[in-house]
C-alpha cells in the first residue's frame, strides 16, 4: 500500500486538531518545524484502501504568509508535498473559513472541504446544502463530527476515491474579491441560519467581560486552579516519594558493590537529587496543565485575555500575557512556551523575559514555608493565603514593572496587531486533553529538568562530602561568598543553595537545610516545627525571611527555564538577558530591603 | 449619510463598513477576518474597561481595541 500524505490546515478554532487525533489517535507526534517555534503533528492511519499520513498544518486565518505561520502553512502547500489538502471549516462559522478555502485554491488544485462541528450546527437549527457548496467550488465537501467516529466515514471515503477535479489553481483574489465571493458561496450553502454566535455572547459572556462581578469570578477561577493545584500536588507528591522508595532501596543494594564514594555519589547524589526533582517537580505540573487544557479547550481562556488586555496594556503588555504568566505559575518553561500565543514578535519576548517574576510551583513551597513560619506562627490557613496571595500580587507588580521598564528601553515599540477571537464555549474533550498535556508540557519539560538535575546532583555531592581542613567543601564555599549573602539580607549558605538550586528551585529549600546541618546528604522532608529550629538555630530573622522571600521571586531563572528560553528566541544574547534582569531586579530589591532594616 | 468609528457603535447596533484606515499588520488582520468594505459588523459587548469590545464580524466574535476601530468608518443600519 501506499502512503498518500493529506495536510490539514483552516482557521484556529475549527476543531482541526480534535479531527486530527480522531483519525490518527496515538499514532501521531507533535513537533517544531524544523528552526522555528511552530507547532505542527504529523500522524498516520489508513483505511480499507490506502494509508495516510496526516500533516497538521498550524491553524491560520490566512495563507498570506505576514506571520511565521502563515508562511509555513503557505510554504508546505506550495511545496506540493500533499496530495489532498483538506480545509476544515466551522459548520456554525462557515463564511469566514470560506475565505481560507477560497485562498487555498489558489495555490493548489488538490483542495477538499470537511465541515466540522455539524453536530452543533444542527441543534442550532442551521441547515447546510453541501452538495451545492461542491457544485460551486468543484471540490469534494463532506461533513463531519469530530468527536464522533463514525461521523467521518463520509471523509474517509472522500479521501480514497479523490481526484483533483481542477488542474490549474486559481487565479490570486484581493482580499475583496475573496470576502464576496465567500458571501455569495455562503448565503447559497446556508438555508436556514438561526442568530448563533450573538446568543452565545449575549448570555455568558457579557456578565463574564463586561461587569466588576464578571472580573471578581474570573480572578477567583484563578485562585481556585492555584488551590487545587497546590492540594492536589501534595497528594500527588508523597505517593510519588512512596512510589519512589522501592526504587531507591533498589539501586542503593545495586550501588553497594560500588566502591564507597562511588555509592554515595550514584545514590546520595544523583539519585537524591532526581528523585526529589521528580517527586516534587512533576505532580503540580500533572495537576495544573491538564486543568488549565481543559480550559484551554472549553474556550475560557480567550475570555480572560480579553478581560484583562486593558489593564496589561497600560503597561505595554498585552492581555495573552495574563495567560502567559497563569502557565508560569504551574512550570516557567512552560509559560515561556506558552508565549507562542503572543503574535508580536516584541510582545512575545516581553513576555518570556518577565515570565520568571512568576513563582512557579517550585518557588512556592520556599515562600510559603518561609513566610509562614516567620510571620505567622502556627498554621492560620487563611492568613497563610492572604500572605500568599500578598506575594502574588507582588509578583505580579514586577511583571508588569518589568515589562514596562523594558517596553520603554530595549524592547521598544508600537503595541501589536491585536485581534482576538472568542470561540464558542465547548465540552473539552477529556482524553485528548490529559494525553496532550501529560506527554506535550510535563514530561517534555520534566525531561530537561532531569538531564540538569542528575549532574547536579553529584556535584552536590562532591561539594558536601569532599572535606576542605574540617568542614565540607560546601562549607568552606559559603563562607567565602558569606559577605556577598550578607549584602543582600542572606548568608552564604542560602547564597550557595540558591546558586546550586538552578537545576530546580524546590531543591533550594533542601539545600539550605543541608548547608546548615552538614549533613553530606539532602535530608528528608522534615517537619515545619523543626525546620523552622534549624533556621532559628542558624541566625535566621524575620529580614533572612523577607530578603530569602524577595529573592526567591525575583532571582535567575531555573536551567530548564534558560534552556526553554533559548530553544525559543533562538538567541544568546536574550537567553543571558533573561537571566540577568531578574538576578539584577532579586540583588536591588534585597539590598534594599537590607540597608532598610540596617537603619 | 452619516458615518461613525466602529468604537463609536453600540453594544446592539449593527454597521457597514465604509472603510479601513489601519495600516500595515492590523489592516491585513482585519481584511482577513472578513472586515472589507461594504461587510456588516455587530457590536455585541464591551469589556469591564471599556476597551477591548467584541465585535461578530462574518459570524464569528473578533475582540478587538478602540484604538484600532477608531479608524474603522461604518454606516450604522437598522436591524
Amino acid at each position: 500500500m501506499s502512503t498518500y500524505t493529506v495536510a490539514l490546515t483552516g482557521n484556529p478554532n475549527v476543531g482541526k486538531s480534535s479531527l486530527f487525533n480522531a483519525l490518527t489517535g496515538l499514532h501521531q507526534h507533535t513537533g517544531n518545524w524544523t528552526g522555528k517555534t511552530v507547532e505542527t503533528a504529523k500522524g498516520f492511519f489508513q483505511t480499507t484502501q490506502r494509508r495516510y499520513e496526516l500533516v497538521d498544518l498550524p491553524g491560520t486565518y490566512s495563507l498570506a504568509a505576514h506571520s511565521e505561520e502563515e508562511r509555513v502553512a503557505r510554504d508546505y502547500l506550495l511545496s506540493g508535498a500533499a496530495k489532498i489538502v483538506v480545509v476544515v471549516c466551522d459548520a456554525s462559522f462557515l463564511q469566514r473559513s470560506l475565505h481560507l478555502a477560497l485562498q487555498c485554491l489558489s495555490l493548489t488544485g488538490n483542495v477538499m472541504i470537511c465541515v466540522n462541528f455539524m453536530d452543533e450546527a444542527e441543534k442550532n437549527g442551521l441547515v447546510l446544502n453541501l452538495d451545492r457548496l461542491s457544485e460551486a467550488l468543484q471540490i469534494p465537501v463532506v461533513g463531519c463530527t469530530a468527536r464522533n467516529k463514525r461521523s467521518l466515514q463520509p471523509l474517509l471515503s472522500a479521501m480514497d476515491h479523490f481526484s483533483p477535479r481542477r488542474s490549474q489553481p486559481d487565479p490570486e483574489r484581493t482580499p475583496e474579491e475573496i470576502a464576496e465571493r465567500a458571501k455569495e458561496l455562503y448565503e447559497m450553502t446556508v438555508t436556514e441560519a438561526p442568530e448563533c454566535a450573538s446568543v452565545s455572547f449575549r448570555k455568558s459572556d457579557a456578565v463574564l467581560t463586561g461587569t466588576v462581578f464578571g472580573l471578581a469570578i474570573t480572578i477567583l477561577s484563578l485562585a481556585l486552579l492555584l488551590w487545587i493545584t497546590i492540594r492536589g500536588a501534595n497528594l500527588l507528591s508523597d505517593l510519588l516519594s512512596k512510589a519512589l522508595t522501592p526504587v531507591g532501596s533498589l539501586l542503593d543494594c545495586a550501588f553497594s558493590v560500588f566502591p564507597p564514594w562511588l555509592h554515595g555519589l550514584l545514590y546520595d547524589g544523583m539519585w537524591r537529587v532526581l528523585s526529589w526533582v521528580v517527586s516534587v517537580m512533576l505532580p503540580p505540573m500533572a495537576v495544573f496543565f491538564p486543568l488549565f487544557s481543559l480550559l484551554e479547550d472549553a474556550g475560557v481562556l480567550p475570555r480572560i485575555a480579553f478581560t484583562l488586555d486593558r489593564p496589561f496594556r497600560a503597561c505595554s503588555a498585552c492581555g495573552k500575557q495574563a495567560l502567559t504568566c497563569c502557565m508560569g505559575l504551574g512550570c516557567n518553561a512552560v509559560g515561556v512556551v506558552g508565549c507562542r500565543i503572543i503574535d508580536s514578535p516584541r510582545e512575545r519576548m516581553l513576555a518570556m523575559l518577565t515570565n520568571c517574576f512568576t513563582p512557579c510551583s517550585g518557588r512556592f513551597p520556599i515562600l510559603a514555608s518561609v513566610s509562614a513560619m516567620f510571620f505567622i506562627g502556627e498554621e492560620h490557613a487563611l492568613r497563610s493565603a492572604m500572605l500568599m496571595t500578598a506575594l502574588l500580587l507582588f509578583s505580579l507588580f514586577l511583571t508588569l514593572t518589568a515589562t514596562r521598564l523594558l517596553s520603554v528601553t530595549v524592547l521598544r515599540g508600537a503595541p501589536s496587531a491585536f485581534a482576538l477571537e472568542l470561540p464558542p464555549y465547548r465540552m473539552p474533550q477529556v482524553g485528548r486533553v490529559l494525553f496532550r498535556s501529560v506527554f506535550d508540557r510535563t514530561v517534555v519539560v520534566l525531561g530537561r529538568a532531569v538531564i540538569v538535575a542528575a549532574p547536579a546532583g553529584m556535584v552536590i555531592w562532591l561539594l558536601s562530602n569532599l572535606p576542605v581542613g574540617d568542614v565540607s567543601l560546601l562549607r568552606a564555599i559559603a563562607h567565602i561568598i558569606e559577605p556577598a549573602g550578607k549584602i543582600l539580607g542572606l548568608d552564604g549558605v542560602i547564597l550557595l543553595a540558591f546558586l546550586l538550586g538552578l537545576p530546580a528551585n524546590e531543591i533550594v529549600l533542601p539545600l539550605i537545610l543541608m548547608g546548615y546541618l552538614s549533613s553530606g546528604v539532602l535530608p528528608e522532608l522534615a517537619s515545619a516545627g523543626d525546620v523552622r529550629a534549624i533556621l532559628a538555630a542558624n541566625h535566621w530573622t524575620a529580614e533572612t525571611a523577607l530578603c530569602v522571600s524577595a529573592f526567591t521571586l525575583a532571582h535567575w531563572p531555573c536551567s530548564t527555564t534558560i534552556l526553554t528560553m533559548y530553544r525559543e528566541t533562538h538567541s544568546l544574547k536574550w537567553t543571558i538577558f533573561g537571566v540577568l534582569l531578574p538576578t539584577c531586579v532579586g540583588v536591588c530589591i534585597c539590598m534594599l530591603l537590607h540597608g532598610a532594616f540596617s537603619i | 449619510m452619516d458615518s461613525i468609528r466602529m468604537c463609536d457603535l453600540a453594544p446592539g447596533r449593527t454597521g457597514v463598513v465604509l472603510s479601513l484606515g489601519n495600516t500595515g499588520a492590523m489592516k491585513r488582520r482585519l481584511l482577513d477576518l472578513g472586515l472589507v468594505e461594504g461587510s456588516r459588523v455587530k457590536c455585541l459587548g464591551k469589556s469591564l474597561w471599556g476597551d477591548p469590545a467584541a465585535y461578530e464580524i462574518c459570524g464569528a466574535i473578533i475582540a478587538l481595541r478602540s484604538a484600532d476601530c477608531s479608524k474603522i468608518l461604518l454606516r450604522e443600519v437598522c436591524e
